[in-house]
């Protein structure tokens, strides 16, 4: 008993001691008080010599944490355990926040640079008059694949994916809005449909594509198509980019039927604290240069014309990133469809990946 | 005074059971009445009775059952081998020293060595068997599966294996009977209840295994636990997700009732 007694105290004299001591060093570091700003973005998804040239230009400390999905991430905001003063959600997301009243409203007269916004990218159906949230970066969803495992395929159409000569071959990000948008798309249907019975008719044509399938993935997809574990993969624009990077025979078309537009936006969740730092911040990024920089270590497309400039003519001439006006005309952003909606389509994914060959 | 005393300690664990026990199942019971709209409904429970829930159901059961039984075969002569050997210890050490490892590491190791440029494939080619798919295939799955439950099979084994009174057996053979009736009517039966706490220990995890289905099989695998994380994290059908995981509590009392010891 006493012995039990003994080291329940030391237990708890070593908590308190290590509490102290965190407490310190991060006093020590100047994480305390109202200088804080706490920045909820994804996963590798800033340059971090911006956050230092932010710290140094406003003396305000920056905690950057990162979440890798949506859904996770509104969660903790919802909870609102921790104090996030920015987040980036996706459009989907953000319709989705607003409605249960998650944001907080920006004020416009603290970012004049958000005239350097291309205003393709404004006012668009998810936050009408950007009362919410400014874009971050914008991509698409298409078709990678590498051209030395298949020097002759061309790729200009979702259903060349169907071909036979890619038998076991293709990888399938594992996301029931890319998957069944891509089946809808392919019969050139919009992929914010809601008629079940094109739904329904998506599906089994993706059925037919089961024998050329050989996974579908999470995050892993960029790892495994760089690796030439599969020749074509279903990915976004900026894995896409990543994948690029790692393996130069890996290329990347949006397919003509038209596709995916998706943005990921700066906001402020209600949980903020330090409001006035949000803005700030959201202004430093939205600065050129720093946009660019920004853009250039991220390797997404940009929203920013100024920082485009910037970037030059070899960047922003590249059709796989910065797509045609003509083709940017045929790809959809994701509305909310509702939670109902979005369940039949997670059921008929479900029951496309239980779909054996 | 005694009897305070002995209320008194039990008021942790009982507080304990209450909050993250009794509690949670009941949260899921309820959850699983909450249709998307938020009202009260049935209709999950119908659903869960549709094909699509049902073929899950099986295949989920059948290769939880698969994984248990290969394990078993593996883990059994293992043990009684272990309990033969001189440094036991290290032995066991050596076994348990891979659940140290976080699942998903064990994972992304395996994507390494089954990829099709991998150490497994290099080796097929060395042999002259040439590359062959190995991952994202229903083998790859059972293989990394068994493999990681083979320690929660082996321990109870072992255990059980080490408190049998090795006179029994001395006996056994001492009257005559062969190494196989010794092990068939004496040493089995006296260690039974280690291989009945190992296939619940096994049994029960894979089927609601969920990580590795997507990692390992590339989601052409879909069990009961890829489905309750999907409704969850994703479709934010919590409700779907809710009744997905009584049934499977059910199916967890159903297994205990049916292994378990006899008094």
């Amino acid at each position: 008993m006493n012995k039990l007694t003994r080291s329940l105290i030391i237990i708890l004299i070593v908590s308190f001691g290590l509490l102290y001591l965190i407490n310190r060093l991060n006093s020590a570091q100047g994480y305390s008080g109202d200088n804080t700003l706490t920045v909820y973005n994804w996963g590798d998804y800033i340059d971090s010599d911006l956050i230092d040239k932010f710290e140094e230009e406003t003396g305000i400390k920056v905690i950057y944490q990162t979440f890798d999905s949506n859904e996770a991430m509104m969660t903790k905001i919802e909870q609102g355990g921790t104090s996030y003063d920015i987040a980036v959600p996706s459009e989907y997301a953000i319709s989705k926040m607003k409605e249960d009243g998650l944001l907080h409203e920006l004020d416009h007269a603290k970012i004049p640079n958000l005239q350097h916004i291309d205003s393709r990218f404004l006012d668009l159906s998810f936050d009408k008059g950007n009362k919410y949230s400014i874009p971050y970066f914008w991509g698409t969803v298409g078709i990678a694949y590498n051209t030395k495992m298949l020097p002759d395929m061309k790729f200009t159409s979702w259903n060349d994916l169907w071909s036979k000569e890619l038998e076991n071959q293709i990888l399938l990000v594992d996301g029931a809005r890319e998957v069944m948008g891509m089946g809808l798309n392919s019969l050139h249907y919009s992929l914010n449909d809601t008629n079940k019975d094109h739904l329904v008719e998506a599906k089994n044509k993706l059925d037919t594509l089961t024998p050329n399938i050989k996974a579908i993935v999470g995050d892993e997809i960029k790892m495994l198509l760089a690796q030439e574990e599969a020749a074509v993969g279903l990915v976004w624009s900026g894995d896409a980019a990543d994948i690029m990077w790692e393996n130069e025979n890996i290329d990347y078309v949006v397919p003509k039927e038209g596709s995916n537009l998706w943005f990921d936006n700066m906001v402020i969740p209600k949980t903020a604290k330090n409001i006035d730092g949000a803005h700030q911040f959201i202004n430093f990024m939205l600065d050129p240069e720093n946009a660019a920089q920004n853009a250039d270590y991220v390797g997404y497309s940009t929203p920013n014309s100024a920082a485009l400039d910037i970037l030059g003519e070899e960047v922003s001439s590249d059709e796989r990133f910065y797509p045609s006006e003509e083709l940017t005309s045929r790809l959809e952003v994701y509305n909310n469809l509702g939670k109902q909606m979005l369940a039949y389509y997670n059921e008929l994914f479900l029951e496309f990946k239980m779909h054996k060959k | 005074m005694k009897n305070r005393a002995k209320t008194l300690y039990l008021i942790p664990y009982s507080l304990w059971i209450a909050l993250f026990v009794i509690f949670p199942i009941l949260l899921v019971v309820y959850y699983s009445f909450i249709g998307l709209d938020g009202g009260f409904t049935l209709e999950n429970y119908a659903k869960f009775f549709t094909p699509v829930y049902l073929r899950m159901t099986l295949s989920s059961f059948w290769y939880a059952f698969i994984v248990t039984a290969l394990a078993l075969l593996i883990a059994y002569p293992t043990a009684y081998l272990l309990t033969k050997t001189k440094h036991k210890q290290l032995w066991l050490l050596l076994i348990i020293l891979p659940t140290w490892i976080n699942l998903l590491l064990k994972a992304y190791a395996f994507i390494g060595i089954f990829g099709t440029y991998g150490a497994a494939n290099a080796f097929l080619e060395v042999l002259g068997i040439g590359t062959k798919q190995i991952l994202f295939t229903d083998f790859s799955f059972i293989f990394v599966a068994t493999y990681i439950f083979i320690p929660f099979m082996l321990l109870p084994i072992y255990n059980s294996l080490e408190e049998m009174n090795q006179s029994y057996v001395d006996a056994a053979r001492d009257l005559g009977a062969s190494k196989w009736v010794t092990f068939r009517r004496v040493v089995l039966p006296l260690t039974i209840d280690g291989v009945k706490s190992g296939a619940q220990a096994v049994f029960i995890p894979a089927l609601s295994l969920f990580m590795i289905t997507r990692l390992i099989a590339g989601n052409r695998v879909i069990t009961l636990g890829t489905a309750i994380e999907q409704h969850f994290l994703v479709t934010q059908d919590w409700g779907m997700g809710a009744t997905i995981a009584v049934f499977l509590i059910i199916a967890m009392v159903l297994i205990m009732i049916l292994t378990g010891r006899r008094k």
